[in-house]
């Protein structure tokens, strides 16, 4: 091709001037050739405008068109086993800003910050210049804020109302109810158990409209609660103690009818809920028991048929195994019948009584009471019991005076609550639940007449021994302290104890089972005691004695003041 | 309705005179008064100007743009010549002088102030410049032992060195490509233009590898990184629009193009009015280019040839270019849509460019019968 055209051109050039015509019409062939090309290439570049024209018309505006519209998450109301609100959703405004509208960023930031002092310059600059459709700017301003920020009347901002939880009961039943984030999602406690049960798949399938939206019953009695509550906060207080918590159980539904720890924090204003003290104690924290597990020793003991309540074992002299050295706090040095251990919270007595059983017996017996499994519950916050790899003869007797295995005071309370209310043993719920519901979930695992053994020790230590200090007249308490010395750092403290108590009442029938912690208590007063007696002890006795006729417990007075009422009669 | 009898001067150009070019002209002009109505007044108000600030002298400018087109129209071939030369040396020595004396502006000095009124000189160069190369390719052709096109490549190594030295790549480019084609249409051998579009695409690699501000912009159109605001913008601002638009001032998305009255104009006319009214455009812009690529096919004369082809070619590269950012076709580059975006001085150089259009499509007789040995001295009235 170039090699034609170049031997016309050099044809044209030696023809000269003579065919100048020729000359001109071979150029001017080729010229408009040329032009016919150029003409062709635009052509083609506005098609390909008229192409991307056609092409931006069937694309879809909302890319560029304001924030697509969100539905605020609902939540349901939570209440109480008696309709009491927990927590509920209110209604707030929101500020957002859509950057590509805003005019002067400098301006509305300037303006802005007339009633929001509190926002960070540089931040909301950032935002405004962002080119994003849509950004955050303040959440959840109060109705003041909104009316002010109208007010300016700045271009390219906005409201939209939003839900926020408020929890009318405040720190009451901070742990229980949990909390939301910004954007009202459950993040913790009972909230987002709610979201695990499919809340938020509604919510992100727009389903979740307040209305249509059941409030969610818990098993939570909100007036025990709040004694609770009231007891183990004076109970910090009264003996400078790191913390304190308390369960109320219904031994034969399961139901948690009151849980409390502190310290803790106010769902409304929680700044302080990720502090390192602020944990559920009882079902997230896990401690070693103490003399409250001889509570099991002895059930195991009298549950597998090798011990009844007249055997006998020799707390003479301490048991020495290997090095170690077990030892018995209130020394009797003599045989002891096993209500006798139990009575005097025997260590060497109870590590006979393990002895008796066998290690394997006695493993599978604490794992048969779910101690030393995961507790299954509708609370997140639950933490996993540990347990020595393998058992050897040291870890069953200390395991069976309470040290050795670590498990959550909730998980003990259950376990507990099984050796009174006939042998079931039933995962705890939060949530209410009959007796029928109850028992067809229920686990049988000691026989009638284990529990009428310990039915009868927890009344006996309630009349001689050290749980003294939960009677309250009327409702026939019985129990057991637990003192465990605290390991600090992996050694065992000999100034610090953790302390628990068992109570549960009335003991001819047992409906209710407290089971209360304190954490490091100091004694009340010098001269006092700080053994768990004197302080768990005490606060349980409180607690039942300011709910034990709110939980419809009906008092009788008759073991007490017999004779009384009888000259009535 | 001037009588077919009357031989006055205005009667003879309203005979002969392309009324479909003027006519096309025309609206554009039109619409650059239409459309800086709603484009211009939100950047006004953004800098702190009366709103109608923009519109107002976008008015004022095509008063006179239009006298000046209408006066060039009225010239006959070798007074647009003579103009030319006059006008390429005047530019050539402001080009100079903008070095120095120019007002710089993000980095560029560009504008020089003559009179209060501050002028582009590269702006008025083109359309001389296009007349002096095709006047010279034609020179050459008529007599090869005349070296017009060794001069032509001259000129040209003097323009593109004194746009860059400015810099002003955009000009570059636009006068560089027409003149390419201009050379292409005056029969430039296939070995010369694989050579010149090598070291086109070489030029191109250079600008990438030695202006930052290029290599950032190619950067982000091929990786859709970086700041892409205004593009992404006027892209939004056109789905938004839709195919009839949101109304006139209603749209939003010129509140937030910075230069929306001038490079973006073609997205905030897309918003306001639809993609409707984006394809009248465009087709207008398609008419004058292949209209007059028509006419320069038809002609015989072949300085008339090249220059029509040049000058549509220059007011179509620019239209092109400015379309395709618009619509992220192509790397974000400044170029002003020709009439349309507000543009003060450059205005009356399109309209002087485009006045010497309609100068050289007028019907002559010697278009028919002259092949050409020699140009008539002056334009003879229509039979």
């Amino acid at each position: 091709m170039i090699g034609k055209l170049l031997k016309r051109r050099a044809r044209t050039g030696e023809d000269g001037s003579i065919v100048v015509e020729g000359a001109r019409k071979a150029t001017g062939g080729k010229g408009k050739a040329r032009i016919v090309m150029t003409m062709a290439v635009f052509f083609g570049i506005f098609s390909t405008i008229s192409g991307r024209l056609v092409y931006l018309g069937f694309q879809t505006p909302d890319l560029s068109g304001g924030p697509q519209s969100r539905i605020t998450a609902s939540r349901p109301d939570i209440v109480d086993r008696n309709g009491e609100v927990l927590a509920t959703d209110i209604k707030t405004a929101s500020l957002f800003a859509e950057p590509r509208r805003i005019v002067d960023a400098d301006e509305a930031i300037e303006k802005l910050s007339t009633v929001l002092p509190e926002i960070d310059y540089e931040q909301t600059y950032h935002k405004l210049k962002s080119g994003a459709g849509f950004v955050w700017l303040q959440r959840q301003l109060t109705p003041k804020q909104q009316a002010d920020i109208m007010q300016l009347g700045i271009p390219g901002f906005g409201f939209r109302t939003e839900k926020r939880r408020f929890y009318p009961s405040g720190e009451t039943s901070s742990y229980i109810v949990g909390l939301t984030n910004i954007d009202n999602q459950g993040i913790s406690g009972m909230e987002k158990y709610i979201d695990e049960q499919g809340l938020s798949d509604l919510q992100a399938s727009g389903l979740a409209v307040a209305k249509d939206l059941k409030p969610v019953k818990l098993s939570i009695d909100l007036r025990v609660q709040h004694v609770v509550r009231d007891e183990i906060a004076a109970g910090l207080e009264r003996y400078r103690a790191l913390g304190a918590g308390a369960v109320v159980l219904n031994v034969k539904t399961g139901e948690v009818v009151a849980m409390a720890s502190v310290p803790d924090f106010d769902p409304n204003n929680p700044y302080n809920a990720q502090e390192k003290d602020r944990l559920n104690r009882m079902s997230a924290g896990l401690y070693e028991m103490g003399s409250t597990f001889k509570s099991f020793t002895s059930a195991m003991a009298l549950d597998s048929g090798k011990a009844t309540m007249n055997s006998r074992f020799d707390a003479s002299h301490p048991i020495r195994v290997g090095h170690q050295a077990i030892h018995d706090f209130h020394g009797k040095n003599r045989v002891l019948s096993l209500p006798e251990v139990f009575l005097y919270s025997s260590n060497i007595g109870s590590a006979r009584e393990a002895e008796l059983v066998g290690i394997e017996g006695h493993r599978e017996f604490l794992h048969r009471l779910g101690i030393l499994e995961r507790m299954q519950t509708e609370l997140p916050e639950v933490a996993r019991p540990t347990e020595p790899k393998v058992w050897k003869q040291v870890n069953s007797f200390t395991i069976a005076f309470g040290h050795g295995v670590s498990t959550t005071p909730l998980q003990a309370a259950v376990g507990c609550a099984a050796l009174m209310n006939g042998g079931y043993l039933m995962n705890p719920t939060f949530l209410v639940r009959t007796q029928q519901e109850a028992m067809a979930i229920a686990k049988k695992v000691v026989n009638e007449k284990t529990v009428e053994g310990m039915r009868y020790l927890y009344s006996l230590n309630a009349e001689k021994g050290s749980a003294r200090n939960a009677r309250v007249p009327g409702y026939r308490v019985g129990g057991k302290t637990g003192t465990a010395e605290k390991v600090i750092n992996g050694r065992y403290s000999k100034d610090l104890n953790f302390n628990t108590f068992v109570a549960a009442f009335p003991m001819d029938d047992p409906q209710y089972l407290v089971f209360t912690i304190a954490d490091a208590p100091h004694p009340e007063k010098p001269g006092m005691t700080d053994v768990a007696a004197a302080n768990a002890g005490v606060i349980a006795g409180n607690i039942i004695r300011r709910s034990a006729a709110m939980l419809g417990v009906k008092p009788d007075f008759s073991h007490e003041n017999g004779a009384t009422l009888v000259s009535y009669e | 309705m001037q009588s077919r009898l009357d031989k006055s001067p205005v009667a003879t150009w309203w005979w002969t005179i392309d009324r479909w070019f003027l006519a096309a002209f025309l609206s554009l002009m039109g619409l650059g008064i239409v459309l800086s109505f709603a484009a211009s007044p939100a950047v006004a108000e953004r800098i702190g100007l009366d709103s109608f600030h923009f519109a107002t002298r976008q008015i004022i400018f095509t008063v006179p743009a239009l006298g000046v087109m209408l006066a060039v129209s009225f010239l006959d071939s070798r007074e647009i010549r003579r103009m030319s030369l006059i006008m390429l040396c005047l530019m050539l020595v402001l080009m100079v002088a903008v070095l120095y004396i120019g007002v710089e502006v993000k980095g560029a000095r560009r504008w020089v102030s003559l009179a209060g009124l501050s002028i582009q000189p590269s702006e008025f160069l083109k359309p001389a410049f296009v007349i002096m190369c095709a006047w010279l390719f034609a020179e050459h052709k008529r007599q090869p032992d005349i070296p017009g096109n060794l001069f032509a490549m001259l000129l040209l190594v003097l323009v593109v060195s004194l746009l860059v030295a400015q810099p002003d790549l955009g000009q570059t480019m636009l006068t560089t490509g027409t003149w390419g084609i201009m050379f292409f249409m005056a029969g430039l051998p296939w070995l010369w233009i694989i050579v010149l579009g090598a070291a086109g695409v070489g030029g191109v690699f250079a600008a990438y590898t030695v202006f930052p501000h290029v290599a950032l912009r190619i950067d982000k159109f091929l990786t859709g990184e970086g700041d892409t605001f205004q593009v992404d913008m006027g892209r939004d601002a056109l789905i938004n629009g839709g195919w009839f638009g949101v109304g006139p001032g209603e749209g939003t998305v010129k509140r937030v193009i910075p230069d929306s009255h001038a490079d973006f104009v073609f997205s905030v006319a897309g918003e306001e009015f639809g993609l409707i009214m984006c394809f009248f455009i465009m087709s207008i812009f398609a008419f004058i280019v292949l209209r007059g690529l028509n006419t320069a096919l038809k002609e015989h004369d072949d300085f008339t040839r090249y220059a029509v082809g040049g000058l549509v070619t220059v007011f179509g590269l620019q239209a092109v270019i400015n379309m395709c950012v618009n619509l992220q076709l192509v790397p974000a580059k400044g170029m002003t849509l020709p009439f349309i975006s507000y543009g003060g001085s450059s205005q009356i150089a399109i309209a002087i460019s485009m006045g010497m259009v309609l100068a050289l499509t007028r019907k002559r007789p010697e278009k028919r019968k002259q092949m050409g040995f020699a140009l008539p001295q002056r334009a003879l009235p229509a039979e």
